[in-house]
This record gives C-alpha cells, sequence and structure tokens, in this order.
C-alpha cells in the first residue's frame, strides 16, 4: 500500500505545482486505527500528509458535490462510479475534475475486525492480504478477505471506470461473485417473514440520517425528510416514518448506487440498508440491464423515456 | 462516607431485591450487534457489568430520543376539546446501574440547561430526580478517554449516588448520598468494608488514572476572545470531512438540543419533543427560509465553539464535554474533537498578520 501513497503524493504534488488543480481532495491519516479522514491539500508542500490504505472506505465523491474550484481528487472504483453519476447528474463537470485513479482491493470493516479481537485495539498494520492487529499485550494476524466490507466482497468494479491516471497497475477483477445471494435470501421470504424481517432490520434506527448525509448519492437540496413547510415525514421513531424514511430513500437510488457502501459504514446503530439498495440495484441490472456510473454517456434507465416502452400505464 | 463489600456471588441476589423497590436500568449486550446500550431491565434481567461502553449514552434515561409532552383533542364533544393536557407519567424510582462516573458527570452539565433559575424542564428533571445513580468505575480506561481532562474521571464520584468498583470477586461500594444508601439498603448491601476497602479503591483509582492517555487542555480558549475563534481560519479545514450526519450529537452524553412537534391522527395529537442535533440544516431554519447556519462550515464550527467555547465562558465551569470519547470512536470520517481542542486552544489570532508584518 506504501507504493500507492508514495504515487499518490507525486502525482499530487505535481498536479499543484503545476497549477493543474486547486486542490485534492483524498485522505490523510486518521486519529484511530482503521480510520482514515478525508482532506483537501491546496499547498504541495502538504501532500505528504497523503496516505493510502484499506481504511479508505468513504466515498470522495460526496466531497465535490457543486464545488467550483478545479480539483483532483483520488478515486477508487466505486469513488470513480460515482464520479460518474455526479457529472450526468450536474453535480460537478467532467472538465473541473483530475482523476487519480486507484485500482481498489477492497476496505476493511473496522466493526468486523474489532468483533474479533478482544482487547481494544491498539495498531492495525496491514501486508499483503494479511491484517496484524495489536493492542493490550495481545496480537492476531488475519486474512484480509475475511474482514473486508461486504460489498467489497462482491465488488466487480474495483478499478476505476474513468481516470486521468492510475497511481497503480490495474488490478483484476473478481470474478464468479455471487452478488446477489442475501438478496434472493429476501425474496424467497413470505410475507410475513419480509415483514418481520424489515421491521427487526430497520427496529434500532435512531432517524440520525447518517446513511443520507454519507451517501454521494444523497445531494439534494432540501430531503424529503427535512421538508417542514409542509411537514412530509414525521420526526418521532413512529416505525411507520421511520420505514418511510428508509423506502423512500432505497428507491431515489434505484439505478444510481454503486453499493459504495458508505450507509452501511456511517450508520451508528450497524444497521445494514444495502438491503434495499442492492434489490434496487438487482432490478435495475434484470429489468434493464443497467449498472449505475459506468459510463457517461448512457442516461440512467429511470430519466430516460422510450417510445417503444413496452408498458402500457406510462403510453 | 461507608465503603460495602459485596461478593459477586451475592450481587445477582442484591439485584433482584432492588428491583423491588426500583425501575433498573443498565448496559445490555445488544443482539448481533456487537455494543451495549442502556436499557430498562426487565425483572430477571442483569445489567451487563463487563460492558466497556455503550453505543448511546444513557442519556435517554431522563431525555428519551422522542416523549410525549402532552396531548389534545379537537373534538368538539370531548370537555377537554382544545386543551393541552400532560400525560400521565411514570416518575417512581428509578436506579441506574452500571453507569461509568463521566456519563454521571455528563448529567450534572445537562441539569445546568435543564434546571436554572428562570427555567425547569420538568420532564427532564422529574426523570432526573427519580434516578438513583449506580456508578461502575473504570478498572481499565480505553484508549480514547480523556475524562481526567475534563472534570470527571475513572474514578470520579460527582453526580454519583454509589461508587462500585469491581475488585475481582467483589465489588466494593462507597455510599455517597442518602439516596446511594437507600438503595444499598433495598439490595441488602451489608458488609462493611472499613478502612481496607477505602486503601483498595485509592489503589485503583491512582492505576486507573495513570492509565489515561488521551488529554486535552482549554486554558487558551478560555483567555481567547470568542469573535477571535469565531473568525479564525481553521474552520474549512476541520469540518471538510464532516457529512453532517450529527452522529455525534446522538452519542455525546452532554448533547441535549430537541425538538418540538404536533403529530396529529383524526382529531386527536401529541405534543413530542425528540433529538434534534446542530449538525442538521433543518435546526437553524427560520419560518422565513432564511438560515442563519446554511452552510456545514458554520455548522461544525457551532458544535466545537457551543461545547469548548461558549459553555466554557458561560458558565465558568469547564467544557460541555466529559471525555468518554463516544464521538471520536463513532464519526464515520475520524473528526477527533481532541484535535479540534487542540487546534482551538493552540490558536492565536493575528499571528499570520505579526509574521508578515515582520
Amino acid at each position: 500500500m506504501s507504493a500507492y501513497t508514495d504515487k499518490i503524493k507525486k502525482i499530487a504534488g505535481r498536479l499543484l505545482q503545476e497549477c493543474r488543480v486547486d486542490m485534492i481532495i483524498g485522505f490523510r491519516k486518521g486519529s484511530l486505527p482503521m480510520m482514515n479522514e478525508p482532506c483537501f491539500i491546496k499547498n504541495p508542500a502538504d501532500v505528504d500528509k497523503l496516505v493510502w490504505d484499506s481504511n479508505c472506505g468513504i466515498n470522495l465523491a460526496n466531497y465535490v458535490t457543486d464545488r467550483k474550484e478545479k480539483i483532483g481528487i483520488i478515486a477508487k472504483g466505486c469513488d470513480s462510479r460515482n464520479l460518474v453519476t455526479h457529472i450526468i447528474e450536474n453535480k460537478i463537470k467532467r472538465e473541473q475534475l483530475y482523476i487519480i485513479g486507484i485500482p481498489c482491493q477492497g476496505m476493511i470493516d473496522r466493526r468486523k475486525i474489532a468483533a474479533q479481537f478482544q482487547q481494544e485495539i491498539e495498531t492495525v498494520g496491514e501486508q499483503g492480504d494479511k491484517i496484524t492487529i495489536a493492542g493490550g499485550g495481545a496480537s492476531q494476524t488475519l486474512t484480509k478477505a475475511d474482514v473486508i466490507q461486504e460489498n467489497c466482497a462482491v465488488c466487480i468494479h474495483r478499478n476505476p471506470v474513468i481516470y486521468d491516471e492510475l497511481a497503480a497497475e490495474l488490478v483484476e477483477e473478481q470474478k464468479d461473485v455471487d452478488r446477489y445471494a442475501e438478496v434472493r435470501q429476501v425474496e424467497a421470504m413470505t410475507p410475513a417473514q419480509k415483514w418481520q424481517f424489515f421491521e427487526e432490520l430497520l427496529a434500532p434506527c435512531v432517524r440520525c440520517y447518517a446513511c443520507r448525509n454519507a451517501c454521494p448519492l444523497c445531494f439534494c437540496p432540501t430531503c424529503f425528510v427535512d421538508e417542514s413547510r409542509p411537514q412530509w415525514v414525521g420526526k418521532t421513531l413512529d416505525p411507520i416514518d421511520t420505514r418511510t424514511f428508509h423506502f423512500l430513500r432505497a428507491y431515489h437510488c434505484a439505478g444510481r448506487c454503486t453499493d459504495c457502501g458508505a450507509c452501511q459504514r456511517a450508520c451508528p446503530v450497524n444497521i445494514n440498508m444495502r438491503a434495499f439498495t442492492k434489490k434496487l440495484e438487482k432490478d435495475a441490472f434484470e429489468l434493464y440491464g443497467w449498472e449505475a456510473g459506468l459510463s457517461l454517456d448512457v442516461r440512467p434507465p429511470l430519466d430516460t423515456f422510450k417510445p417503444n416502452d413496452p408498458e402500457d400505464f406510462i403510453k | 462516607m461507608k465503603v460495602l463489600k459485596i461478593d459477586k456471588k451475592d450481587w445477582a441476589g442484591g439485584i433482584q431485591k432492588a428491583h423491588k423497590a426500583y425501575r433498573l436500568y443498565g448496559p445490555v449486550q445488544v443482539k448481533d450487534k456487537g455494543f451495549s446500550e442502556f436499557q430498562a431491565l426487565g425483572p430477571d434481567a442483569m445489567p451487563d457489568m463487563t460492558a466497556t461502553d455503550t453505543r448511546l449514552s444513557p442519556k435517554s434515561i431522563a431525555f428519551p430520543p422522542q416523549e410525549v409532552m402532552m396531548v389534545f383533542t379537537t373534538d368538539e364533544n370531548s370537555e377537554l376539546c382544545n386543551q393541552m393536557q400532560v400525560p400521565q407519567k411514570d416518575y417512581a424510582p428509578r436506579a441506574i446501574i452500571g453507569i461509568r462516573p463521566y456519563d454521571a458527570a455528563a448529567f450534572l452539565l445537562v441539569k445546568k440547561n435543564f434546571d436554572t433559575p428562570e427555567y425547569r424542564d420538568p420532564y427532564w428533571c422529574d426523570a432526573y430526580e427519580a434516578c438513583t445513580f449506580i456508578g461502575l468505575a473504570v478498572n481499565t480506561p480505553s484508549a480514547l478517554d480523556f475524562s481526567t481532562s475534563t472534570k470527571s474521571g475513572p474514578f470520579d464520584e460527582n453526580g454519583l449516588d454509589v461508587l462500585l468498583v469491581d475488585t475481582g470477586n467483589h465489588y466494593l461500594a462507597k455510599i455517597l448520598t442518602d439516596k446511594g444508601a437507600a438503595f444499598a439498603k433495598s439490595a441488602a448491601w451489608e458488609t462493611e468494608a472499613g478502612a481496607a476497602g477505602e486503601k483498595q479503591i485509592a489503589e485503583l483509582k491512582a492505576s486507573a488514572e495513570k492509565q489515561i492517555r488521551a488529554t486535552v487542555a482549554f486554558d487558551n480558549i478560555q483567555r481567547q476572545s470568542i469573535m477571535s475563534l469565531y473568525e479564525a481560519d481553521f474552520w474549512e479545514e476541520v469540518a471538510f470531512a464532516c457529512i453532517n450526519c450529527g452522529t455525534c450529537t446522538y452519542v455525546c452524553p452532554t448533547c441535549w438540543c430537541f425538538d418540538i412537534q404536533d403529530e396529529t391522527h383524526a382529531k386527536c395529537g401529541k405534543r413530542m419533543k425528540t433529538w434534534d442535533s446542530c449538525m442538521y440544516p433543518l435546526f437553524t431554519i427560520h419560518t422565513t427560509g432564511h438560515n442563519p447556519r446554511g452552510t456545514k462550515v458554520q455548522r461544525v464550527r457551532q458544535r466545537f465553539m457551543h461545547k469548548l467555547k461558549y459553555f466554557l465562558d458561560k458558565y465558568e465551569d469547564g467544557i460541555m464535554c466529559v471525555g468518554c470519547g463516544r464521538c471520536i470512536r463513532s464519526c464515520p470520517v475520524n473528526i477527533d474533537i481532541r484535535k479540534v481542542c487542540d487546534i482551538m486552544n493552540s490558536y492565536s489570532a493575528g499571528a499570520d498578520t505579526c509574521a508578515l508584518k515582520k
């Protein structure tokens, strides 16, 4: 991973020095193990702060929304797909971006690791496909594949889909992954079982909306749950309001979600809201052969209409 | 006050007895989640005294995420038509078992806001006064615990009625108030530990405080003017990573902001108090549509200025933070209040200008 970091610093330094960009958006080392902090760098002297490792799970596309500067941005596969979505949804212009592509090898799930270690984790190191955690006088070595985020484990777009320059050689994409095993499990349930499944899934929700705010797709100037004149959705923990929020948000992401995992990663009470978005991703794929954020030249299926649409209701 | 010794073999029996006189709350492992929360304990449930920390703080015991303040009807056939009624509330004695000293200290900070000479929030105050705080000292502070830098600490007694100390096979219970003595009586804790008990507590306390590695300082924040910190040039950088998710305010034991909402159904309605957060644009938007804190940077600045400057100046009794470290652990983008406090404390207004003039 240090090779990635070195290359990123080099590219970032060059871009700033040559005034190709006004700022670089990337990650700096966090104050906790397994955490890095999104940051911007404007001065070439500060590029040494930039880091890259398996703790860069935050989707940086979130940080370019409506910005006016010329930006150099570090983008792994999912970030690049969200940049594509941002560009086709007019949240940033392609010309404003210099995309430093990062072939990604999966991001580690800090909660999964914390759950496997009895002591408080003090340091986490990675060497190839091994993760070594230490703390409280004990240490343990884990295989990275066992502790990466669930969305990374089923990702088939690890390489950036658009970039101006790469920080490393492209990696081999994962093949033969079963992307929708969990969705099929839910689909196979009876209505009563589904009801119970979703009720339990959402029971811990505290309505903080961290999932929405972490999501690079959620850039509406005023979210429907924040509409106050008139108010659309109740503010309490009433289960109907909580479901309304999650269902509507998920549908709003249909055909746009890249399964970057930002929502699940941000949730303070560990709700897997990907149970919703994954189903809609599957539907978009099966109904329209569509995967979000792969091309700048094709409009997403839910914002296009063709006169020969086979459905009667729309004619 | 005296120190009692409780054999762990008798612990469950004592809690069972206390159940008869109190509604008990304590940390409970949340199924399949890998974290604990404070919950009301059922008749047979025991508090999980091994839980290192709870995900959310126990502030919800006096400040629930949502609470009915009043009910009303617009039904003209009812004699209560168009009258606000306070619903029946249960303020029977409750006890929070295993609350950590920093969380108890947080109740005292929140009290400054809800119980003032001018105003008294009856919902929070009545619930608070119904509580007996049975604290559990922190023998092994986490790496994020900086409670000794605030007005708390791993063995701090402020805000507690009893301080329990885990010594392996026993708990030592230091009785701090009459409320604490009444709880000990209801749990039939009687065996006195004497001077040896006090000595053991002092030793464990010294060892715990020595283990704390994280610190913050705010002496210089106190000396700075509000406007110089407010207008400082570091806020854009501090706020950049923030996604305004509000998680920090939800997990914080000292954040007390709330919203009031009327929920109506047909002709009946409830006036609700719900948690709110300064991280949300909706928090400050005016009916005109104008928002005085319309940007992320303004909101992030507000959170830290309130905790580390406005509160400090207003009460002259420390910062609005007890050093539990929850916001640091829960922040999805690693915004660290210790770092921000350090940036604010080491800031010196006009330093750059002076350097330029030279």
